[in-house]
């Protein structure tokens, strides 16, 4: 077990940033009510994966509900710990630890401030390893780990216990219930042992977060170069090195999608690179061929300052890095494609692992 | 005869213009800020009516561009005691106002908070009924304190402002005459933003009375006797009173009305105008002859904000900024000499390698004694000026939207350094009266009325919410002094709001004349 402080925090946000690959919303309101938690005398611990007991009860936590909305009412704290209490009293069980479902973009940094308030700790892994849209597209889903029973609450104490026939039912309905609530829900999902914990969550991603943040800001620091940094922590792979030229966007069945056209500099002078995005980067081709495809990472990062450029802020002018970083082996198996592969998204592409990719090219 | 007299108090020089009827410049001045700034704002009027001959008693309007209000925040200098309340309870306690504050700042506004219940839903629907009660014993309490301006905030202002409203009548009728800072006039939708761009606005209060009563005095002393209007950093005017209500919107007014002065003095609408000063360059982009706004967070002093601030990059590279060789490489700026240029520039007699001295030596301008710069190293200069070229190109190039070349304006006194032709450019401008843009961008500013809601289209159409929205916005501007005859709509934003139901839209527009005259 270890303590976060207020610096680790920043590294996280920053970090949890490059891992939302462009999409997955802004950490920083997720960062502030950690701050505050420390600030109003709580301790932020962190466990590893291995150090959760078997038999032990693992509940992650999350914001689900319009971006739009979380920015302005901002959460008042407790509602989770409601939710907890409601989920933890159906199954007759105290909760051992909880943990982000997602390590990049705005749900990776919420469950600090929750496991501070009540006392529990956050361990060290997540269901992705990144950021996607759905509920379901977890790695505790495709290990067989069900959504429900789950608990969703609002600021008045408004309390839903929910249980669904199964994990697309969940995501269906709990939208619904985020409506009547006023627009977002704090939610307690996926209730699993320790055992499963250790088989379908992605093991260390908190840490790798923060290890990424402190690259960026130490590097920037130290006016070293921050992306070699990045790209050493991450196991990572330069892409490209470019100025984007055009960014196309369209909104369809509620996600912005698009393409973002990027013009080769330095030793990339005479190439192209198109990425195509739905909310996050999904799929990169360079001079018409896929070099990097979800559900492994693609970021783009300011060529200057190394801070990740998210989908919605990404505009002509930009001169940027790509990267991409190898996704947790459990997304590359049949069923991990299935639920999140470059198909999945509506791409004809055949998924190849990046280190393929790469180590083919070079 | 009238005249109108424009004054744009910079951080390096206080510049004054003076224009006729038709807008034609009839005196112009550089002279340095001075710590006091009234001084500065002295020696200029001492200046162009000096030069101009023009009777003082003739000048009938007199705009006022400040950089009080930025640099009390960055300096922490002069801010007032604030007290803020946020109406959101239940919601919003996980985090509370100022937790993202430098604690210099927040030491220094003293920062005393309450939360109490209320607010609204994204739908109009109460969040949680007003608690009147528990604001008049949080009030009472501010008022114990000592505060010297209040902030209001609610969640969802923006679509319903009526909480913010009832509090700040339960402020006045508890703490009588107290400046009152409501985050739904400032700030667009996110409430931490909106909230610190409202404790910044009640912050700066005091700063800003300095600021209007000095230049009256000043104006008083040399016997003008003109309607006094502050410029706001979308380029357009505010009355006096106003500006003391909304002080925060003077910040970034400066680049603002080098924009309006370079749009001005061109005729051109659409372009991009490139601001260069002793230290920094500004870079900002005229749409329909008026700023281009940014559209992400602006960090002021420490402090993310969402109020509506001209979209700018800025450069460390200017008229001063020191020429030097490194590991072989020819580095340019961020190093400066300011405002001592005249002292340290080699053509001047000093020491030190400038950007002014590579303009010299290249024979873009006669400067100085242009024999100190003969003998200067001819790769030096290539070099030197070949970094000046691609700095300013890069931002440019950043500011624009497409690969299509665009008109780029000069203007400032260090844009002497700027070559006259820039890759991205299909031509580059220097006007006349160039280097003093700023002052007659503040002298022709129009006033200006806006309106910034969020509608429901449920029992409405989109053309009638838009032409409801225009009709405010024309209302507004007109309220503010602009001449009927001549209000234009400059700009329409319309942003729906995602994830929702109920089809709802947020709507601003902006309408502009000139001054009813």
């Amino acid at each position: 077990m270890r303590s976060l402080d207020k610096e680790d925090i920043e590294n996280l946000a920053v970090g949890a940033a490059i891992l939302g690959t462009g999409g997955g919303g802004d950490p920083y309101l997720g960062k502030l009510t950690a701050i505050q938690a420390l600030d109003e005398g709580y301790e932020i611990n962190v466990v590893d994966v291995k150090e959760v007991p078997d038999d032990a009860l693992v509940i992650p936590s999350a914001g689900m509900g319009s971006p739009t909305v979380i920015v302005e009412k901002i959460p008042k704290g407790t509602e989770i710990i409601n939710a907890f209490k409601t989920l933890s009293e159906y199954l007759g069980r105290e909760v051992y630890a909880t943990m982000p479902i997602e390590a990049g973009g705005l749900n990776s940094t919420f469950p600090l401030a929750v496991g501070a308030k009540m006392g529990i700790p956050i361990v060290d892994a997540d269901g992705m390893g990144r950021a996607f849209p759905e509920l379901q597209m977890t790695t505790f889903h495709i290990n067989g780990v069900t959504v429900t029973p789950m608990a969703l609450a609002d600021e008045r104490d408004n309390t839903v216990l929910l249980k669904t026939c199964d994990n697309y039912w969940a995501e269906w309905i709990a939208r619904d219930i985020t409506i009547r609530f006023g627009g977002t829900a704090w939610i307690a999902l996926y209730p699993m042992t320790g055992k499963e914990l250790k088989k379908a969550a992605i093991p260390g991603t908190m840490g790798l977060a923060e290890k990424l943040g402190a690259a960026v800001r130490e590097t920037k620091e130290s006016k070293g170069n921050p992306i070699d940094a990045v790209l050493d922590v991450s196991n990572g792979f330069e892409l490209f090195k470019g100025k984007i030229v055009d960014v196309v966007r369209r909104t369809t069945g509620g996600f912005a999608r698009g393409e973002i056209k990027i013009e080769g500099i330095d030793e990339y002078k005479g190439q192209n690179l198109l990425v195509h995005f739905q909310n996050e980067n999904l799929v990169a081709i360079k001079d018409g061929e896929v070099i990097a495809s979800v559900p492994d990472l693609i970021t783009l990062l300011d060529l200057e300052t190394a801070m990740p450029i998210t989908t919605e802020a990404v505009k002509y002018g930009y001169r940027c890095f790509v990267i991409g970083i190898p996704c947790s082996e459990m997304w590359r198996t049949e069923k991990g494609l299935e639920v999140a592969g470059p198909k999945y998204f509506g791409y004809d592409v055949e998924y190849k692992p990046i280190e393929e990719i790469m180590g083919g090219m070079q | 005869m009238t005249y109108r007299l424009g004054i744009d108090v910079g951080g390096t020089n206080t510049d004054a213009v003076i224009l006729d009827k038709n807008d034609q410049p009839v005196a112009k001045i550089k002279v340095a800020t001075t710590e006091d700034v009234t001084t500065g704002i002295l020696n200029a009027l001492d200046g162009v009516l000096k030069d101009s001959s023009v009777d003082p008693s003739e000048i009938k309007y007199a705009m006022l561009g400040t950089t009080h209000c930025t640099n009390a925040i960055v300096e922490r200098k002069n801010l007032a005691r604030v007290g803020i309340i946020r109406i959101g309870r239940p919601a919003t306690l996980s985090i509370k106002p100022l937790i993202s504050w430098p604690e210099d700042l927040v030491e220094a506004i003293g920062g005393y908070t309450h939360i109490v219940h209320g607010g609204h839903e994204y739908d109009g629907r109460e969040l949680a009924p007003l608690d009147e009660e528990e604001v008049k014993r949080a009030v009472k309490d501010l008022k114990e304190k000592g505060v010297e301006s209040v902030a209001i905030s609610a969640v969802f202002s923006p679509v319903n402002n009526e909480h913010e409203l009832r509090v700040a009548e339960i402020v006045r009728e508890i703490m009588g005459d107290v400046p009152i800072s409501l985050s739904h006039e400032i700030g667009s939708i996110s409430l931490l933003e909106r909230e610190n761009a409202a404790i910044l606005n009640a912050a700066v209060v005091k700063v800003a009375e300095i600021a209007v009563k000095s230049f009256e005095n000043a104006l008083k002393k040399k016997g003008i006797d003109a309607q006094l209007y502050i410029t706001q950093n979308d380029g357009t005017l505010m009355s006096a009173e106003y500006a003391l209500k909304y002080p925060v919107l003077t910040i970034a007014s400066g680049p603002a009305n080098s924009l309006r002065g370079g749009t001005f003095l061109s005729g051109l609408k659409n372009a991009v105008v490139v601001d260069v000063g002793g230290t920094t360059t500004d870079i900002g982009v005229l749409v329909n002859g008026f700023p281009r706004e940014s559209s992400v967070a602006v960090e002021i002093g420490g402090v993310r904000t969402n109020f509506r601030m001209p979209d700018l990059i800025s450069i460390g590279l200017g008229g001063g900024s020191i020429v030097e060789e490194v590991n072989g490489d020819v580095k340019v700026g961020p190093r400066s000499v300011g405002y001592r240029l005249e002292k340290e520039a080699l053509v001047f007699g000093g020491n030190t390698l400038t950007t002014t001295d590579i303009a010299v030596s290249l024979g873009r301008i006669k400067l100085g004694d242009p024999s100190k710069v003969e003998n200067l190293d001819k790769t030096l200069v290539e070099k030197a000026a070949g970094k000046i070229k691609t700095m300013v190109e890069e931002a440019i190039d950043r500011m624009k939207t497409s690969p299509e070349p665009v008109p780029v304006i000069l203007v400032g006194g260090g844009s002497i350094i700027i070559p006259d032709e820039l890759r991205g450019a299909s031509e580059v401008i220097k006007p006349p009266h160039f280097e003093v843009a700023n002052a007659i961008g503040a002298a022709i500013a129009q006033v200006s009325g806006e309106i910034d809601k969020v509608f429901s289209l449920e029992e409405r159409s989109r053309e009638d919410v838009l032409k409801e929205a225009k009709e405010i916005a024309v209302k507004e501007a007109i309220k503010a002094g602009a001449d009927p005859n001549t209000v234009e709509i400059v700009d329409i934003d319309e942003v729906p709001l995602a994830y929702l139901p109920g089809n709802a839209i947020r709507i601003r527009v902006k309408a502009a004349g000139y001054l009813k005259i």
